[in-house]
């Protein structure tokens, strides 16, 4: 199993004039480190930096690691755009772009983007497809570096989600949790993706949050990011890998759940949670 | 902390011991007066009991000395009776059960209040001052019915009727009684629960409840009804009645198991049947309250001083495992539901079906517990041969599908997309695929779709059988696949408005973007919003299907296919027509698929089985439903096809499942036991146990494995 890091696009301080430095020493950092890839969330109503602007960013200091936003939400920005960006960061970072969409959970990010919650499974359906046709034209966008442009990933816990994934992308990416509720996601996208009659393997991909320095801090950011899910938020929070122990343990969950690539989101923007993770993975 | 319980049962009593151990000041109220409950017995299983032994030993002792234990269950069907033996349960009177919390809980320094209702404009009111409410009253909880909204409750109810009786002598184990009536079936779940004295719960169908007359019969006139059509089983005993009147199982969640109330510096926290519920058939209810307590309780030790914590980390705990217990109660609310469908089986299957119905007993563990029977069910499903005790396991005993077609095993493997051929020219990568999935022992091996014609297939990599040099290749590929002892089934499909697409490997459904050809469908409906539109298919059109089907067919038999599986699936042409989804406007819909069915049945020889690919449920609303399912195999069963093999949805593209373990081997039991044909069933089956399993309860036929999880490695 391959292992990512996030970028802390949206952790305290909040602020996004503060981010630029702290975000490219952060994506040098772990193009140095043991990590494959750099992660991204995304949030419309929220201090929270655009996630392919990021990526784009961290393209410019990087040259090994993958970029993956994890997810993207697909319907609050139109198909054509957001597959022109995907393409031309696919482009621009010499094919490093792994492109994570789903619906979110947020009806705020739709007002704010002036779409349509409503019918926003179909959207993203249409979108998917979409945007497959334009990095396989000529019309739209620059050209992505890999022809058929950049692997997609689809998250999302329903049945639709799971088939949106065999039916329409690459494979599937998880929202978080412990190893068995992984475990269950993979074993799902595997079936929907067989019962399609879908070619291959679905790639399968986690993410969990981990605060190895300020465990406290990274519990109230956490709080306060999922604020919009009432209660759950504690629950959320409880789930925070903030121990070596704890890291080592998801790590070799996911692993033996078959998750392909796992992305360890940082809850604090303190530089030194890299060179701790660093240290409990080495 | 102040906690206050509403709510006497076992769930609001236990919690009380458990948190006056910690120190906590707790207060509990209860409706009715000591002593005074309803329902007879409980049911504990062993794990239930460790679980009680570990969270407060004095408890476990007084109620282990008043348990009445038993290991076996016994089955009467069909004027047998089949025991089980292994299956360690023991149970007890539910007043003794409370009287003995309560005793505990008072001697622990709990405020114990009984003959205190709550008032229901103000369930709250009673509990002013309490950091903490908790909510143990019950499937009818008032305190959460105020707070609905913020706990996001849903209320599922299930098919059947029950009533809850109590039976005046001890039954010496578990005992399920199926007794069919002219009204339809009505079944007996009854356990032990003291020396003299018996729970009896009668269930069936609201049918049968309503052509019985039950619905509007007195307490008093059920109960004679019920102590009469039971009274072979009673003899001289009596049922006895304690508001015993027929009730609907509701299944209860809770989306959220506490919020904040009063002016938001208390919790409510919901523990048992206010919190869950699971169907009665898996006898867990009392198990599942105790569990809630113990982890509350345990929370509060975790993280003292941190009542936010403390509620997510029950929350976080409790929850997965209770939607796991509710899953599996679905699954035996369910089979009890469709019960009567199993009455032709002989006892032994009967047992095996209703053993393993919930998923959690499967072939494996029903040895380790009872190996005796689980012989003689597996003897019988090798035909009883006499003397016979050494016979293989249900998925490695043949099947003869046609005079010419024996398969060596019940395992059905597909062999995976390629879509890789040139112009239906299959390639050596084909041949090697197909042997691969010979080679894993499987006794059938499923082709991908191969095209009768040109336009017909699905990709421009689509195999197909239209010309003699597509002959010649799958001769090569059928001589293969007879060399590893397996037989070959050929897929043969005609795409229709799911044709003329690009090859898989990126995506379904996306529209050659030049060139490809005419899609003939019923109607002018594109299958997705990106998808070509097809032409409605003329007259002449279903001409040419109809001789391309034959010919394919003709080609097959040439070729030493063994099995023609006839594809009426996924949205396919065939399927097209059988769905009111893709052909709104036909009266006869199935009239061209069974045209097409009878004109390949006569091409192809009669000593091979025909078998068909059938969408036997759409899974979206104004779509085929499973009744229709069973109504289509029927007529596929009367005009030649010896097997269905069952799949759901893909009649349009948003049609998804919940894609659980076996998801659709539901659905293929009901046709197979409702239509009474031979079926593959399918629907990520990943474990040959699984495979024994729905072989052995008379669910499936064949079954088709997804090998992955042995593939991979993982941990089985």
């Amino acid at each position: 199993m391959r292992i990512g890091v996030g970028l802390p696009t949206s952790t305290p301080p909040l602020g996004a004039r503060h981010r630029g430095p702290e975000l490219l020493a952060w994506a040098s950092r772990a193009e140095a480190g043991p990590f494959t890839s750099l992660g991204v969330t995304d949030r419309l109503v929220y201090d929270c930096t655009d996630p392919l602007v990021a990526l784009a960013a961290a393209a410019a200091v990087t040259s090994r690691v993958r970029l993956v936003t994890m997810v993207a939400i697909g319907p609050i920005r139109p198909a054509a755009l957001l597959a022109s960006q995907a393409a031309s960061l696919d482009a621009l970072s010499g094919g490093r772009l792994t492109l994570g969409v789903s619906l979110g959970a947020r009806p705020d990010d739709y007002d704010a983007a002036g779409a349509s919650w409503r019918g926003r499974g179909k959207q993203l359906s249409d979108e998917l497809a979409a945007m497959r046709e334009i990095w396989e034209g000529t019309s739209v966008g620059p050209r992505p570096a890999r022809p058929g442009g950049p692997d997609v990933l689809v998250g999302g816990g329903s049945g639709a989600a799971f088939l949106r994934a065999a039916r329409l992308a690459d494979g599937y990416v998880h929202g978080g949790g412990p190893p068995r509720a992984f475990a269950s996601a993979a074993d799902r996208a595997r079936a929907a993706w067989a019962d399609a009659g879908r070619p291959g393997e679905p790639q399968l991909w986690g993410q969990s949050y981990f605060s190895l320095v300020d465990p406290e801090a990274g519990a109230a950011y956490m709080r306060h990011y999922y604020a919009f899910t009432g209660p759950f938020a504690e629950r959320v929070a409880a789930g925070l890998l903030d121990s070596p122990k704890a890291v080592r343990e998801q790590v070799s969950g996911y692993a033996e759940a078959g998750c392909d690539e796992l992305v360890l989101l940082p809850a604090t923007s303190d530089p030194s949670e890299l060179d701790r993770l660093a240290d409990v993975l080495a | 902390m102040r906690v206050g319980i509403c709510g006497g049962g076992p769930a609001g009593l236990f919690l009380a011991v458990l948190l006056r151990r910690a120190g906590h000041d707790v207060m509990l109220r209860e409706r009715n007066p000591p002593g005074v409950t309803y329902g007879w017995g409980v049911v504990f299983s062993d794990e239930s009991l460790a679980d009680l032994r570990d969270a407060d030993y004095e408890t476990y002792l007084e109620i282990d000395r008043a348990l009445v234990r038993w290991s076996s269950i016994d089955v009467h069907y069909a004027g047998e009776l089949i025991r089980s033996t292994g299956h360690g349960f023991a149970a007890i009177a539910r007043t003794t059960l409370l009287r003995l919390l309560a005793e505990r809980a008072v001697a622990m320094g709990a405020g114990v209040v009984f003959s205190s209702e709550v008032p229901e404009a103000d369930p709250l009111e009673p509990f002013a001052g309490c950091d903490l409410v908790v909510a143990a009253d019950g499937v009818r909880s008032v305190l959460r019915s105020a707070h609905a909204g913020a706990l996001r409750t849903s209320f599922s109810p299930t098919a059947s009727k029950y009533v809850w009786f109590g039976a005046d002598f001890a039954l010496p184990v578990f005992t399920f009684i199926f007794t069919p009536t002219p009204h339809g079936l009505f079944q007996v779940h009854s356990y032990p629960y003291d020396a003299h004295r018996s729970t009896f719960i009668v269930e069936c169908s609201e049918a049968a409840w309503r052509s019985a007359g039950l619905d509007t019969m007195s307490e008093a006139d059920s109960l004679a009804f019920c102590q009469d059509l039971f009274a072979p089983h009673l003899g001289e005993h009596r049922l006895l009645s304690n508001e015993s009147v027929w009730r609907t199982f509701v299944t209860v969640r809770n989306r959220s198991w506490h919020c904040p109330v009063g002016s938001g510096d208390q919790d409510l926290v919901l523990v048992g049947d206010a919190a869950h519920t699971a169907h009665f058939s898996i006898g867990s209810g009392t198990r599942l309250a105790l569990d809630d307590s113990i982890a509350l309780a345990k929370a509060f030790v975790a993280t003292p001083g941190d009542r936010a914590a403390a509620l997510a980390a029950y929350e976080g705990e409790r929850q997965p495992i209770v939607e796991r217990f509710q899953e599996v109660a679905t699954d035996s609310a369910r089979y009890f539901e469709s019960v009567s469908r199993y009455i032709g089986f002989a006892p032994e299957p009967f047992a095996f079906n209703l053993l393993t119905r919930s998923g959690r007993i499967g072939h494996n563990n029903l040895t380790a517990r009872d190996p005796v029977l689980v012989n003689r069910v597996d003897r019988r499903f090798h035909g009883d041969p006499a003397g016979r005790i050494v016979v293989p396991p249900p998925l490695l005993t043949p099947l003869r599908l046609s005079a010419a077609c024996e398969l060596p095993n019940r395992v059905v493997i597909a062999s995976p997309t390629l879509d890789a051929a040139v112009d239906g020219l299959i390639s050596g990568g084909h041949g090697a695929a197909l042997n691969a999935a010979a080679a894993t022992g499987a006794g059938l091996v499923v082709t991908e779709e191969v095209s009768p014609s040109e336009h017909g297939r699905v990709t421009t990599g689509s195999p197909g059988l239209w010309c003699d040099d597509h002959t010649e290749a799958w001769a090569k590929v059928a001589a293969a696949v007879h060399e590893t002892g397996a037989r070959l089934a050929l897929r043969l499909t005609d795409a229709g408005r799911r044709g003329a697409t690009l090859p898989r490997g990126r995506g379904l459904d996306r529209a050659l973007p030049a060139g490809g050809w005419t899609l003939w469908a019923p109607a002018p409906l594109a299958y997705s919003p990106r998808s070509r539109r097809p032409e409605p298919i003329p007259a002449r059109g279903r001409e040419i299907v109809l001789a391309a089907h034959v010919q394919a067919a003709t080609r097959a038999a040439e070729a030493g296919v063994d099995v023609l599986l006839l594809d009426m699936s996924d949205g396919y042409l065939l399927a097209s027509f059988l769905s009111p989804l893709s052909n709104p406007d036909d009266d006869e819909r199935s009239a061209f698929p069974l045209q097409v069915l009878g004109a390949v049945r006569s091409a192809w020889p009669a000593d091979r089985p025909l078998a068909v690919r059938l969408v036997a449920d759409d899974r979206v609303p104004g779509g085929l439903t499973p009744t229709d399912g069973v109504t289509l195999a029927r007529r596929l069963a009367g005009a030649g096809a010896g097997l269905i093999d069952v799949t759901a949805g893909h009649t349009v593209p948003d049609s998804a499942a919940e894609y659980r373990r076996l998801f659709n081997a539901g659905l293929a039991d009901r046709i197979r036991n409702e239509a009474g044909v031979a079926v593959i069933a399918g629907g990520h089956i990943t474990r040959l146990d699984e495979v024994n399993t729905l072989l052995a309860a008379g669910r499936a036929d064949l079954c088709r494995l997804d090998p992955s999880a042995y593939r991979r490695g993982a941990p089985l």
